[in-house]
């Protein structure tokens, strides 16, 4: 399993309904995007709810400690292998207010079925 | 008794019958063109679909899981009519992390239903039984994870999309379903026994195969195409192109409606009513295999 590329998050970008994954490219020329850090371990990501602000620029820094989690965003259309020892940045920018869910989607046992997160955009 | 008969009498007695009517499961065997030698020595038969046991569970969603198996299986002894084979499409076992513990459940899962009285047994893993070792236990206990069977001019293919934890058939086993289906006739009659849903069901609940959509492109081009498979708990119904997908309830404890809630956690048990939104399925093969008829049982008859 690979580590998501810079340019393969920035062509996700173009197929996401009503959010935007933001390439490095654009990063340095706009504002800093917040960075928000979690962790992934069984059956949890901490935390599990983030509240953003619709048109926020986010960077989700993802730890994951004891399996390689999934992270899968359906209605981003993306998802991410999350590899112990690495940190896989997942960056955003939710364009309107809603709920966008994420379910880790590689088998990590007992308890799996309960791995769930969410981001709660705001106006 | 002929068989119609006891159809019918089973949807008075407590069974529902889900006659099927989704596109693969009606089209008539005189429309067959080149179906000519499966048709020729065909007869009616039917078998008998169990889901989703997780042998090994211990929680509130089932008060009774040491025993709702064994009840399972002296139901599907008691039926007036025997089925001619059976098959187990998944999660036989709850998931463990210790090897041993995982291997003592397949061997007493395989001990239960070694008292099934019909005979052959054809054995699919779910996640719960493979994703953590891909595989390894199940193969141990019951061979191969994926695999085909003929029978009566249908032809049955069971697709391992459990033992990838990632929830992918992958290459190997896309190529292998993509040379199996080539010398056959676009119009024979194939049934497809998997554990996941091969389509995106709800993905945001991980109901979904990563690439059963590449399974069911492969599949697409053959017109008598029905899917039965588990995972979700609960009967569902749906097409893809022409392609009927038909999930089984559990025989462990039913989960909600898909996408209707946030998370896929168990329904409650409800002592009032035992054994609720379980159960297993007889699916019968008419019309050359062509016309497939859906009845649901409950754990117990009344």
């Amino acid at each position: 399993m690979k580590a998501v590329s810079r340019r393969f998050v920035l062509r996700g970008a173009l197929a996401a309904a009503g959010a935007a994954l933001v390439g490095a490219g654009v990063a340095q020329e706009a504002s800093q995007p917040r960075v928000i850090k979690m962790t992934a371990r069984r059956f949890v990501y901490e935390p599990n709810e983030i509240a953003l602000k619709a048109g926020e620029r986010v960077i989700v820094e993802v730890n994951s400690v004891d399996f390689v989690h999934g992270m899968n965003i359906p209605d981003l259309k993306k998802r991410f292998d999350l590899v112990p020892g690495r940190i896989t940045r997942v960056e955003l920018q939710p364009m309107a207010p809603g709920v966008i869910d994420f379910v880790c989607d590689n088998f990590c046992g007992d308890g799996h079925e309960e791995m769930h997160g969410r981001f709660v955009v705001s106006a | 008794m002929q068989r119609r008969d006891f159809l019918a009498l089973t949807a008075v007695g407590g069974g529902v019958v889900f006659a099927s009517a989704l596109a693969g499961c009606a089209t008539r065997a005189e429309n067959m063109s080149g179906g000519k030698a499966m048709a020729a020595d065909y007869k009616d038969f039917f078998f008998v679909q169990l889901s989703d046991t997780h042998w090994g569970y211990q929680g509130p969603a089932n008060p009774d899981a040491a025993v709702t198996l064994r009840k399972a299986v002296a139901t599907v002894n008691a039926l007036e009519t025997q089925p001619e084979f059976i098959v187990f499409t998944g999660d036989l076992t709850h998931t463990t992390d210790d090897p041993v513990e995982r291997r003592r459940r397949l061997a007493e899962f395989k001990s239960i239903v070694a008292d099934l009285k019909v005979k052959p047994v054809h054995f699919m893993p779910g996640e719960h039984d493979a994703s953590l070792d891909r595989g390894a236990a199940f193969k141990e206990h019951f061979g191969d994870t994926f695999y085909t069977f003929d029978h009566k001019g249908v032809h049955f293919i069971a697709i391992d999309n459990v033992s990838d934890p990632g929830a992918k058939i992958g290459d190997e086993q896309l190529d292998w379903l993509r040379k199996d289906l080539a010398a056959r006739d676009k119009k024979a009659p194939i049934v497809v026994l998997t554990h996941r849903p091969l389509f995106d069901l709800v993905p945001k609940w991980d109901w979904a195969t990563r690439d059963g959509a590449q399974a069911i492109d492969i599949l697409m081009p053959y017109e008598n195409v029905t899917v039965f498979y588990g995972h979700i708990h609960q009967e569902h119904h749906q097409m893809t192109g022409h392609i009927a997908h038909h999930s089984a309830k559990s025989l462990i404890f039913p989960l909600p409606a898909p996408g209707s809630q946030d998370k896929r956690t168990p329904l409650p048990w409800d002592p009032s009513a035992p054994y609720k939104g379980l159960g297993f399925r007889e699916i019968e093969a008419e019309d050359a295999g062509l016309a497939l008829k859906v009845t649901e049982f409950p754990v117990v008859r009344a």
